[in-house]
């Protein structure tokens, strides 16, 4: 993976994908090593997302690696006018990889086009947020064994949340059983569904949390966005309809575990939170070992 | 009948080699100008439009003197008048006839639909997949959401 960019998650082969998870376990055992002390990584976030940013950059710092850059674009030239292709021109010359965010789609693959260093998309807009489907993955196999033949439940906004997309494709190359979960306003689009069923693989749609909570090894939340909603009455109706309490978890499988991308606002109550079901924290955590693996597997430090 | 023939052929006049693009849909003549960089042609060029047409009600022509396609560069078209038909003359004689087809990619033709979509916010080359070549949808290489027939636009 030396010097390829990472812009959305089918840039990277299954295998690919299986190598970095591996990669990112051997970090999981030893996650300060100073392997890139000689390299210098940009953060360019023309967005603040400081939950992605400080794990980049926690990742990269454990890693002996210098950290530069900048956290939203009112502390950059962008103020000033400076188009994306010039901040990116610019920039490359000053680092040996970049790690950027930036609120429109398309803009990470425009980068990676006229930049001579490799580019990591951290979000771009509402398209790609390719290393949060790889932690999700790693916390999948993490925690279930393996990422074969589970039965994995979306819950809350599966229209709008790019993390559900994202990872309901990767997880489609695994013979998952999909359960998706929102009011009927949120479901997940056709473009994505359709690759479900390009696989032939179940899945059911509904609209109650509680009938699926024991089915699955998988409980994925999100969280339901006030302004997807035009009409605020609408929105009123399904807020509280996907609220995961402690005492909903009774009659799970023992071996569930709730993710969740964060921020979380209400949809799991904090009295889940020591339920050894609840992994959105260490989820959170596996997302420094996946981008310490992808940092030193596109810096040619590990194969 | 013959004098209908007749009227048809006095409205645009015959070329002697070169291209004619025929059922091109009125509302489209001049955007296929456009894209077939025709605006600047020095040879003869001859436009007309809005004329009856049994087929599609009203119909569009251009016959292009001494010009002969490839055909990456005809299928451009084919985004903005998939009921064209190219005919290609020499020596005032049809040598042959064919539909425009689809291409697998169009560069820098349409506008993606996505407002915030990178190209329509940098000065970039838009670049699509054709996906659907029969409903027509295409791919943005960078935001990766998909342009409908609906929502096709001239760049």
């Amino acid at each position: 993976m030396k010097n390829r960019s990472l812009i959305s998650i089918n840039d990277f082969t299954r295998e690919e994908h299986i190598r970095i998870l591996d990669l990112a376990g051997a970090f999981e055992k030893l996650p300060k090593q100073r392997i890139l002390e000689d390299f210098v990584v940009a953060t360019l976030f023309f967005e603040p997302s400081t939950r992605t940013r400080l794990s980049f950059e926690s990742a990269a710092t454990r890693l002996g690696a210098r950290v530069i850059g900048f956290t939203d674009a009112s502390s950059s030239s962008v103020t000033k006018g400076e188009s994306l292709r010039d901040t990116i021109l610019t920039v490359s010359n000053y680092c040996d990889i970049i790690v950027m965010r930036h609120p429109r789609e398309g803009s990470a693959r425009f980068a990676s086009e006229i930049s001579k260093i490799p580019i990591i998309n951290a979000g771009d807009g509402s398209n790609q947020h390719p290393t949060q489907t790889l932690l999700d993955l790693y916390s999948i196999r993490k925690t279930q064994g393996s990422l074969d033949n589970l039965n994995v439940a979306f819950v809350g906004d599966l229209k709008y949340g790019r993390t559900v997309h994202s990872l309901v494709q990767a997880l489609c190359n695994y013979r998952t059983t999909f359960h998706l979960v929102s009011p009927l306003e949120l479901k997940l689009p056709s473009t994505v569904k359709n690759s479900i069923k390009e696989r032939n693989l179940e899945y059911s749609q509904s609209t109650d949390l509680e009938e699926v909570i024991p089915k699955v090894d998988i409980l994925y939340m999100t969280r339901i966005q006030k302004e997807r909603f035009s009409d605020p009455l609408d929105y009123e109706k399904v807020k509280y309809a996907y609220i995961l309490r402690n005492s909903m978890l009774a009659g799970a499988k023992p071996n569930l575990k709730i993710m969740h991308p964060l921020p979380r606002v209400s949809e799991i109550t904090t009295d889940v939170d020591d339920n050894p079901k609840a992994y959105y924290f260490k989820q959170a955590l596996n997302g420094v070992f996946v981008r310490q693996a992808l940092l030193a597997s596109i810096l040619g430090v590990v194969e | 009948m013959e004098k209908d023939i007749l009227r048809k052929e006095l409205k645009v006049s015959a070329i002697e080699n070169g291209t004619v693009i025929d059922h091109v849909p009125s509302g489209s003549v001049f955007q296929v100008i456009k894209i077939l960089n025709l605006t600047e042609y020095q040879n003869q060029l001859l436009i007309a439009t809005n004329l009856d047409s049994q087929k599609m009600g009203k119909k569009g022509i251009i016959k292009v003197s001494n010009k002969f396609f490839k055909s990456d560069e005809i299928n451009k078209i084919a985004l903005f008048a998939p009921s064209a038909t190219l005919i290609i003359i020499r020596n005032f004689e049809v040598i042959e006839k064919k539909k425009v087809e689809v291409p697998d990619y169009a560069e820098n033709i349409v506008k993606c639909f996505n407002p915030n979509c990178i190209t329509n916010n940098e000065e970039i080359s838009t670049k699509f997949t054709v996906i659907d070549k029969i409903d027509l949808k295409l791919r943005c290489h960078y935001c990766e959401k998909i342009t409908a027939r609906k929502n096709i636009a001239f760049r």
